[in-house]
């Protein structure tokens, strides 16, 4: 494409029918104790 | 729904439903507005003397080819997704001591006593609040505990007890306990420092940059300025941890809205991983962030992102907390949607053994959920916490970093409207401009285009 680069596709769709596995980070915790960026953590599985 | 916007140069489209992010030209940025239905004859009119005809219907093409892959103006499907199973709790804030040997003004915990009486945890609590814990986390065998305070390292022996404690409970239940301490480092000494990083998978010490930055809010139980005593030991622990693993952890406030220099302050003086946020406090504080401020911390977010950017492409890699984010192998749609676990898998404990949704919620009696001395614990708000999501929230269902942000932090909420379902909206604006740096970061640097 000329005028658009695509960064990521997205995966968002990722999981919607089976639910999560809740294995990931609980809360803000171990970083920095005042808010919960999910999109900076990680999937566990 | 999605998002535009410009940030370091470059123009960027988040396709917020899928999670999709394209890097547009001027011409497509123009573009844009008029969908999702573009009308051809209408655009060709308005748009024809900046642009040429071909060159549009170039565009529209690509765009519109995007949209039916979707990846542009994609729906969100009915359905929300939530995680698995029964409740768990899987990690645990353990206070190890309401009481702190340092009296920083912005202190969140009242300097260490959340308002109650200053005390420390003893032995026979701490047990029964990591019994607790493997007992309400069901098959889960990762379970993370961090000691908090107050200033827990006032408390180091427990501690240290309560981790082997741990280690003892781990084979006979089939769990992994992570421990991490979140410290001022004031009391920091060679023993500790050889305990943390042995035990400790990660470890948060709160240092806020420039030492006068530092100094101005982070005094000691006499007045004076806790950095030159504190930074030295900061040092010693991460560089013998390699400097992996570790956050610094500083607040800016009011007064340092400049907090970019405090930022590669850190940097210069070889961290590697630094985390400065907001400070979270009452609006009639002199030192609280109000609306007015919001151009000049977005002025510093973006002159952080500039030379965040030109560090890293020359080799002085650093990770800034907040500029990170994972775009492929990021959370699932659950966990985005859910965000914070605070009272449905997380909980914090305080030195009486009472559980609070979080560590932020210590101290608010409304919020009490039981106590782990006599195994009482309120199913029914965990229910409350565990239903909360995106789209429980008006505000968020309506933003376009719902599923970065996944609704914000619960105690925020709370604290500014008294409704966890009500987002603290100076928190959302600045998360906002983080996102945006973080991805324009990630747009810069996978594309090379620098
Ligand atoms: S930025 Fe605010 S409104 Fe947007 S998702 Fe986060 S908490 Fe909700
Ligand atoms: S509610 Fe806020 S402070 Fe509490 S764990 Fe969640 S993000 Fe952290």
């Amino acid at each position: 494409m000329k005028h658009i680069k695509t960064l990521h596709k997205g995966n968002l769709k990722k999981g919607i029918k089976e639910g999560g596995c809740g294995e990931c980070q609980a809360s803000c915790q171990s970083a920095c104790k005042t808010s919960c960026t999910v999109a900076n953590q990680s999937c566990e599985k | 729904m999605i998002h535009r916007f410009k940030a370091n140069g470059i123009k960027i489209v988040v396709d917020v439903n899928s999670g999709a992010v394209h890097v547009i030209d001027d011409l497509v940025w123009d573009l844009l507005p008029y969908g999702p239905d573009f009308d051809h004859d209408k655009i060709q009119i308005d748009l024809s003397g900046k642009y040429g005809k071909e060159q549009i219907t170039e565009a529209l093409s690509e765009l519109e080819s995007l949209a039916r892959e979707g990846i542009l103006f994609s729906k969100w499907e009915d359905e929300i997704p939530m995680m698995k199973g029964e409740p768990v709790i899987k990690a645990m804030c353990l206070h190890a001591a309401h009481d702190c040997n340092l009296r920083c003004s912005y202190c969140f915990a009242s300097t260490g006593d959340f308002n109650g009486a200053r005390g420390l945890l003893d032995f026979e609590t701490g047990k029964k609040a990591l019994d607790f814990l493997v007992a309400n986390s069901g098959k889960r065998k990762n379970l993370e505990v961090d000691f908090f305070g107050g200033e827990p390292l006032l408390n180091f022996e427990t501690v240290k007890r309560l981790v082997y404690y741990g280690r003892e409970l781990e084979p006979k239940h089939n769990k992994k306990f992570k421990f991490t301490v979140t410290t001022n480092g004031l009391n920091l000494n060679d023993e500790m420092i050889d305990f943390i990083n042995k035990e400790f998978v990660n470890v948060v010490i709160s240092l806020d940059g420039r030492p006068e930055v530092h100094d101005r809010m982070r005094k000691t139980v006499n007045g004076s300025g806790s950095y030159g005593i504190i930074e030295p030991k900061t040092k010693d622990l991460t560089d013998k941890r390699k400097q992996q693993n570790y956050y610094v952890r500083g607040t800016f406030t009011r007064h340092n809205l400049d907090f970019d220099k405090d930022v590669l302050y850190l940097a210069d003086l070889g961290y590697k991983q630094i985390s400065i946020e907001p400070v979270v406090a009452p609006e009639n504080m002199d030192y609280a962030i109000k609306e007015v401020d919001l151009e000049e911390v977005y002025a510093s977010y973006d002159r952080l992102m500039k030379a965040y950017i030109q560090r890293r492409k020359e080799g002085q890699d650093f990770n800034f907390f907040h500029f990170s984010i994972d775009l492929s192998q990021g959370p699932c749609a659950a966990k985005r949607v859910t965000g914070c676990g605070a009272g449905n898998e997380y909980i914090a404990v305080t030195p009486s053994g009472d559980i609070y949704p979080c560590h932020q919620f210590v101290g608010e009696d409304s919020q009490l959920m039981g106590n782990v001395l006599d195994g009482t614990f309120d199913r029914e708000k965990q229910l409350v916490f565990r239903k909360t999501n995106v789209f429980t929230k008006d505000k968020c269902s309506s933003c376009w970093a719902k599923f970065y942000c996944s609704g914000g932090c619960h105690a925020n909420a709370y604290h500014y409207s008294g409704d966890i379902n009500l987002p603290y909206e100076l928190g959302c604006e600045m998360e906002k401009k983080r996102l945006e740096c973080a991805l324009a970061i990630k747009a810069i640097e996978q594309l090379e285009i620098y």
